[in-house]
């Protein structure tokens, strides 16, 4: 007998049941719909009020964007050629594309520069993304900012050797004195840093940019959703290690470091981005020695920077809270130090938890970026909101423009987010 | 309960214990905030000792044994563990840790990373040790333990008693010289108990020097050869095993086992 009988209380199994296929799973379109689209009568409502919805949306959109005109060189010809039909002039994107990808003031031969920066950007931020590549593509990634900058700003090479120069000796001084005594090597080196920078720059050549190989280009010369790119992509990129620093830094037991990150925290996320900004663009000024002229995209970059990390901080510390005390005390226990469970145990796991809240960020401050087009900086939408709508060819083509910027801004924001669902998946390790 | 782990003869010929002290305790107080949970503790336990520390819920016990790697601080009083005095110089505590094993009761496994990971980490980054020597180490303990085969799997893939066993052959990869375990069997079904027990018993028969906190009173039986009895932050009463369980001398002693062994 294979189950109990239902009326005795004494059981004792005879034989295995043997093992069977689960049933198969009923299948067919018509089944599918009754189940999920029709299963009651208010569903079925809904459904009906879906596709009525998604009907109206459809027919009053699609016209206007397949009957789009491609080809126009301003809003007059454009209406011309749509002879009163509904239509997109989506000739404001042709005619303008470079200044919405680079901005007005990129000159016109350079763009093979942002260009080639965007490829190798690529090829830089691949094994970050993905853990499977070789690990020694890691070395082309450290060298990338500099690449980049001297692509971007053309100019001497000498600035960004020097830059680099600087990271690699104090990186140096760091390896050897950083294991003994973490704030020697930490301090140490920073201060090897600027000595090599002050030098190194003071050993470069007043002018050496004039006559350079790739012709130097200030930063108010970028534009456009190259801006928009640059600044996410340096933000995020300072801002994780940032705020991983102040998260720590948060649940320190020495209460001077404690108390700094918490204030910075709380500052900082007390008040609206866009002051910031303000700051960066006005007063910013006020605190660096008068003849140095800190370059604005710079001081962009140090205050979205500081906004951003000091939310992903909180993320962070959120992912610290939700470890169990066991781990900390099983790390404690084998003798690994202060860095090491960090590094091994305890981060590696934080990290994952907050993947979702970092994303979240990283999304947010992206599509931040947009906000430097209120101190006059021409990105994507300060490119659109300035120069092109104010023109006389393209006056008053805003859907076109704005649903570009949207779609650009949705395809970089919806790959980040399916990456990160990805990682998620990837790292989840049956716990 | 006590018949638990009697099936196997257990080999004495290497428990010995030497004249050598491995940790001494002297006149250790601890409170947390004001509240008094370690009063007046003298210990001194030599190599090779078997010890079991058993009491009510709340006296102290855990907080005892995690004073001797430093998880918890001390107030008063000194910790010497193989000579070395337990103070808040980090060098000794370093020093210290990396010779006292220690498995816990949730067994705190590293979820992130596999079982050979989770063996070999320890070795590689606290000791030194060259990977390839760190992970030869590391499948010779998890044969020990008997789960060789598991080592490329994640610890939520194992059963609580496999994940204990893990735990203990990540302690030992680092070559401790005295092992503390914090009721490696209490989060366990009976089966799995065993199989724990077994393992520490096994440890036990090499001549390494155990702090048991454990309410296996069987264990304690075949294999401590001193068993301590704590009551609200105290050393009540300690004796060797026998004498312990059938002739009790202190009341609240009585009392605990009368409960614990029931009937
Ligand atoms: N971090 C802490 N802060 C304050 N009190 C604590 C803390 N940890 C433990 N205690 C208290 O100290 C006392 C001793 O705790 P301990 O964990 O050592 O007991 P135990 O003997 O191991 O008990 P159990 O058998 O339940 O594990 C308990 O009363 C407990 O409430
Ligand atoms: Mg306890």
């Amino acid at each position: 007998m294979a189950g109990p009988d239902k009326n005795s209380i004494a059981f004792v199994a005879t034989e295995v049941i043997p093992e069977s296929p689960p049933p198969a799973r009923e299948t067919g379109i018509v089944k599918w719909g009754r189940e999920n689209l029709f299963s009651s009568i208010p569903n079925g409502i809904l459904t009906l009020v879906s596709l009525w919805l998604i009907y109206v949306i459809l027919s009053s959109t699609l016209p206007w964007i397949l009957n789009g005109v491609w080809t126009t060189s301003s809003l007059a010809e454009c209406r011309e050629v749509l002879a009163g039909k509904t239509g997109a002039c989506f000739s404001v994107l042709t005619e303008r594309w470079n200044q919405l990808l680079y901005g007005f003031k990129y000159p016109t031969d350079a763009y093979w520069r942002p260009n080639l920066a965007f490829v190798l950007m690529l090829v830089a931020i691949a094994p970050v993304l993905f853990f499977d590549l070789p690990r020694k593509m890691l070395v082309f990634t450290a060298l990338y900012p500099f690449v980049a900058f001297w692509l971007i700003w053309g100019g001497t090479i000498m600035a960004p050797v020097v830059a680099l120069l600087g990271f690699v000796i104090a990186g140096a001084f760091f390896q050897k004195f950083g294991r003994s005594n973490f704030a020697l090597g930490f301090f140490g080196g920073a201060v090897i840093a600027l000595i090599v920078w002050s030098i190194g720059g003071a050993l470069i050549p007043e002018g050496a940019s004039e006559n350079a190989v790739l012709s130097a280009v200030p930063s108010r010369d970028l534009g456009g959703f190259m801006l928009n790119m640059m600044l996410g992509l340096t933000c995020v990129s300072l801002s994780i290690p940032l705020g991983i620093a102040l998260a720590l830094g948060r649940q320190s037991n020495m209460p001077l470091i404690k108390g700094i990150c918490v204030v910075f925290i709380e500052f900082v996320r007390g008040v609206p981005l866009i002051t910031l900004l303000f700051v960066a663009s006005v007063m910013l000024s006020y605190f660096f020695p008068p003849e140095s002229t800190v370059d604005l995209f710079l001081r962009v970059v140090i205050m979205i920077t500081m906004f951003s990390a000091a939310y992903i901080a909180e993320v962070i510390r959120g992912g610290l809270a939700a470890l169990p005390k066991g781990q900390y005390e099983a790390a404690d226990s084998l003798g690994l130090d202060y860095a090491q469970a960090m590094r091994l145990i305890i981060l590696p796991q934080a990290l994952k938890i907050s993947i979702p809240g970092i994303v979240n960020v990283a999304v947010g401050l992206f599509k931040d970026t947009t906000l430097v087009s209120v101190i006059s900086m021409f990105d994507l939408v300060g490119m659109i909101r300035g120069p092109i709508l104010a023109s006389t060819e393209w006056n008053g083509v805003y859907w076109e423009l704005l649903g570009f910027a949207a779609l650009l801004f949705f395809v970089v924001c919806y790959s980040i987010s399916q990456y990160s669902q990805w990682l998620e998946r990837k790292l989840h390790k049956g716990h | 309960m006590s018949e638990l782990i009697s099936d196997r003869a257990i080999d004495r010929s290497k428990m010995q214990v030497s004249d050598n002290v491995a940790i001494e305790i002297n006149n250790m107080n601890k409170w947390y905030g004001t509240f008094h949970v370690l009063r007046d503790i003298n210990l001194t336990v030599n190599e090779g000792e078997r010890i079991v520390i058993a009491g009510p819920s709340g006296s102290g016990k855990s907080t005892l044994i995690r004073c001797i790697n430093r998880l918890e601080e001390h107030q008063s009083g000194d910790i010497f563990v193989d000579g070395t005095e337990l103070t808040s110089d980090l060098k000794n505590i370093d020093k210290i840790r990396s010779e006292v094993g220690m498995c816990f009761q949730h067994f705190n496994l590293f979820p992130h990373l596999t079982i050979l990971e989770n063996c070999t980490l320890a070795p590689i980054w606290v000791r030194k040790t060259p990977k390839k020597e760190a992970e030869e180490t590391a499948m010779h303990f998890l044969e020990k333990v008997k789960i060789p085969e598991q080592a490329d799997k994640y610890p939520g893939q194992l059963s609580g008693g496999q994940q204990q066993r893990v735990a203990i052959a990540r302690s030992l990869c680092m070559r401790p010289r005295i092992m503390l375990f914090d009721e490696p069997t209490s989060a366990l079904d009976p089966e799995m108990i065993k199989e724990v027990l077994d393992t520490m018993i096994e440890l036990a028969e090499e001549g390494m020097t155990m702090l048991c906190v454990t309410h296996e009173m069987g264990f304690a039986r075949q294999v401590a050869n001193r068993v301590i009895f704590m009551d609200a932050g105290q050393i009540v009463e300690q004796n060797e095993p026998e004498e312990f369980f059938n002739n009790p001398k202190s009341e609240r002693t009585q009392l605990f086992l009368s409960q614990i062994l029931g009937h």
